[in-house]
């Protein structure tokens, strides 16, 4: 166990360094820089003052290992779009609004998924079923963008019953983006969350439960949901780290200040010390989502063990 | 398993004899068939699929044919004419700057085909190599090409995507260039397990001892075997590319202008939501439906070609 989390974590720390190493020679790749002709004509000494004043006049690796180690320190140095405010200070007041609106869409998404899911793999072909395969297929295949239009198009257009946009501790606000968001999970949990549970319910020991006697009730909750919620963790596990490093479209259509509407900010002001730290944040928050989804897995189903 | 069917248990020679001393057994000849036959029959039962691959099609038609079934070119401005509702000169209403909107989304269907299609070209050319390699060789080479997958798993689409735009900028090549270097992934991890399954079969046995060359080996006797995962995969990866670029064109970081793309049009209705509904609801109808038929498509070739893996 021991030896198989030290591989998994050196294995997940050369993903990071790769991820790092890519993000910084693309960016150093490319013509055009803050410092110059066309942005700040400037006599050549002074710009050879400036270029070594923030070490860019240094060698590409020297440059890199000077800003890893600044990043390890938790300085990704300052933004363009707001140089008043450092990248740490940008991200940590964004981020904390994009997870709570990941947060909120994990559980209303799987919530709701979950328990549709259920409902449908008890009644196997009947209307509902069909139901909540519609609604899945729909949830998994329109893209959240066009689902925010159409739900604009209803409550702020026609019924005049939600505000357009912003993120405060009103609730009307969290309405539209969560369930915007919140379709996809909700379709996938829905989806595996029936094909699991159905395949279960003919399993052996299911059989033994009915005939020791068992009420339904009894069979399906203690006996048959455990298993079948299995799977779900794999399949939405990693997708958890797409949910709290912001959502691109609906933070912009909902104006909600999250890491996602910022890093589209970034990338139309080419603010490369944001984008750099994100990729890194988002990098990290993967890797430990997906070690986590592999442990978990160890801790509700025993039979599987990590070699 | 209770039950055994008596060939399993009965020697071959005695089950045949069974099967002739009970005589009712009657064997109704079967037409000759081949994979393709069997996955095209199946297909054409299941409802949802065909009713998917009606709309693709009709789709890969209009796109063909675009020049002769819009009213107006794409890039047609008439500016007195802007931000009209639907009406008997513009069936879909027109844009905000007066470009009739039924002519761009009949050439906004162009645009999201060649966008789907040539980023599963790039997505192949890229993924298949480098899973034959990992796949093949395994070891080392396959530790080095899983560590480069992962990094490409680690960083989701739409945000790795924004990272290539905002380095490359936007533009039709460029965005089906930066969406088909993050699209090879899962093609690359199917080729690599198909490959891992396929290697230890008897026939590359067969292959190796008659001194075919290894390059050989893959390309004529691996890759056509690992091809039907393949093809599931490019079909569902066409609308999951067309989604991205629906999604940065929508954020006015994809196709440029004059050249109509569906989330561009989206993204531009946004702003007069509240007054002309028009300019949003048509767009976003053709891409959810547009996905919706990719996906079934994708569902329904899956289950004909692969019914092993039918949930």
């Amino acid at each position: 166990m021991l030896r198989y989390l030290i591989g998994r974590l050196l294995g997940l720390l050369l993903v990071f360094l790769m991820v790092s190493v890519v993000a910084f020679l693309l960016m150093h790749a490319i013509p055009g820089g803050p410092f110059d002709e066309f942005q700040m004509p400037l006599p050549p000494a002074a710009k050879a003052n400036i270029l070594a004043k923030y070490g860019l006049d240094k060698p590409l690796h020297e440059q890199y290992f000077r800003y890893m180690g600044a990043a390890l320190r938790g300085d990704f140095g300052y933004s363009f779009q707001s140089p008043d405010e450092t990248v740490a200070e940008l991200i940590g007041r964004t981020w904390p609004v994009s997870i709570a609106l990941g947060g909120i869409t994990v559980i209303f998404g799987l919530g709701t998924g979950c328990i549709l899911g259920m409902l449908a793999a008890l009644r196997p072909n009947s209307p509902l079923d069909y139901g909540v395969t519609l609604l899945a297929t729909l949830g998994m295949t329109v893209p959240n963008f066009v689902i925010a239009i159409w739900l604009i198009l209803i409550f702020v257009v026609q019924l005049r019953l939600l505000p357009i946009g912003g993120w405060s501790s009103d609730w009307r606000t969290w309405v539209m983006p969560v369930i915007a968001l919140g379709l996809t999970p909700m379709g996938i949990a829905a989806r595996y969350t029936r094909a699991s549970l159905i395949e279960v319910l003919s399993a052996d020991y299911i059989r033994t439960a009915r005939a020791k006697g068992l009420g339904e009730s009894m069979v399906v909750y203690r006996h048959a949901i455990k298993n079948a919620l299995i799977p779900i963790i794999t399949v939405l596990g990693p997708r958890i780290p797409d949910l709290i490093t912001g959502t691109i479209f609906v933070e912009t259509m909902f104006r909600i200040p999250g890491l996602g509407k910022f890093f589209v900010t970034s990338v139309t002001q080419r603010d490369y010390p944001m984008i750099m730290a994100v990729m890194l944040l988002v990098a990290v928050v993967w890797g430990f989502v997906y070690l986590l989804t592999d442990l978990l897995y160890t801790v509700i189903d025993p039979r599987i063990r990590l070699a | 398993m209770t039950q055994t069917s008596p060939t399993e248990t009965v020697p071959p020679s005695a089950s045949l004899a069974l099967a002739t001393a009970r005589g009712a057994i009657v064997l109704k000849e079967r037409p000759p068939s081949n994979l393709w036959l069997d996955a095209a029959r199946r297909f054409s039962r299941n409802r949802l699929a065909m009713g998917g691959l009606v709309v693709v099609g009709l789709m890969i038609f209009v796109a063909i044919f675009a020049d002769l079934l819009a009213p107006t070119p794409y890039d047609y401005v008439v500016l007195s004419e802007a931000r009209q509702f639907p009406s008997r000169e513009h069936w879909l209403g027109t844009d905000e700057v007066g470009r009739d909107m039924l002519s761009r989304l009949i050439y906004g269907a162009r645009i999201s085909l060649i966008v789907g299609f040539g980023v599963q070209a790039i997505a192949l050319l890229i993924g298949v190599p480098l899973g034959l390699i990992a796949g093949y060789f395994g070891g080392w080479a396959d530790y080095a090409v899983m560590r480069v997958v992962e990094v490409f798993t680690a960083i989701p689409q739409v945000l790795f995507a924004l990272f290539l735009v905002s380095i490359f900028g936007g533009g039709l090549i460029n965005i089906i260039l930066a969406i088909g270097l993050i699209s090879w992934v899962e093609i690359c991890r199917l080729t690599r397990a198909q490959l891992f399954s396929l290697r230890e079969k008897e026939f590359i046995e067969a292959a190796h001892a008659l001194g075919v060359p290894e390059l050989q080996v893959m390309l004529r006797h691996l890759l056509p075997n690992a091809l039907t995962p393949l093809i599931i995969a490019v079909t569902i990866g066409i609308p999951t590319a067309m989604f991205t670029e629906a999604g940065l064109s929508f954020l006015g970081l994809g196709i440029n202008d004059p050249l109509p793309s569906w989330g561009k049009m989206v993204g531009n209705s946004f702003s007069y939501l509240r007054l002309y509904w028009h300019m949003g609801v048509f767009p976003t109808i053709l891409i959810a439906s547009t996905m919706l038929s990719f996906s079934l498509v994708g569902d329904g070739l899956r289950d004909a070609l692969d019914p092993k893996t039918r949930t």
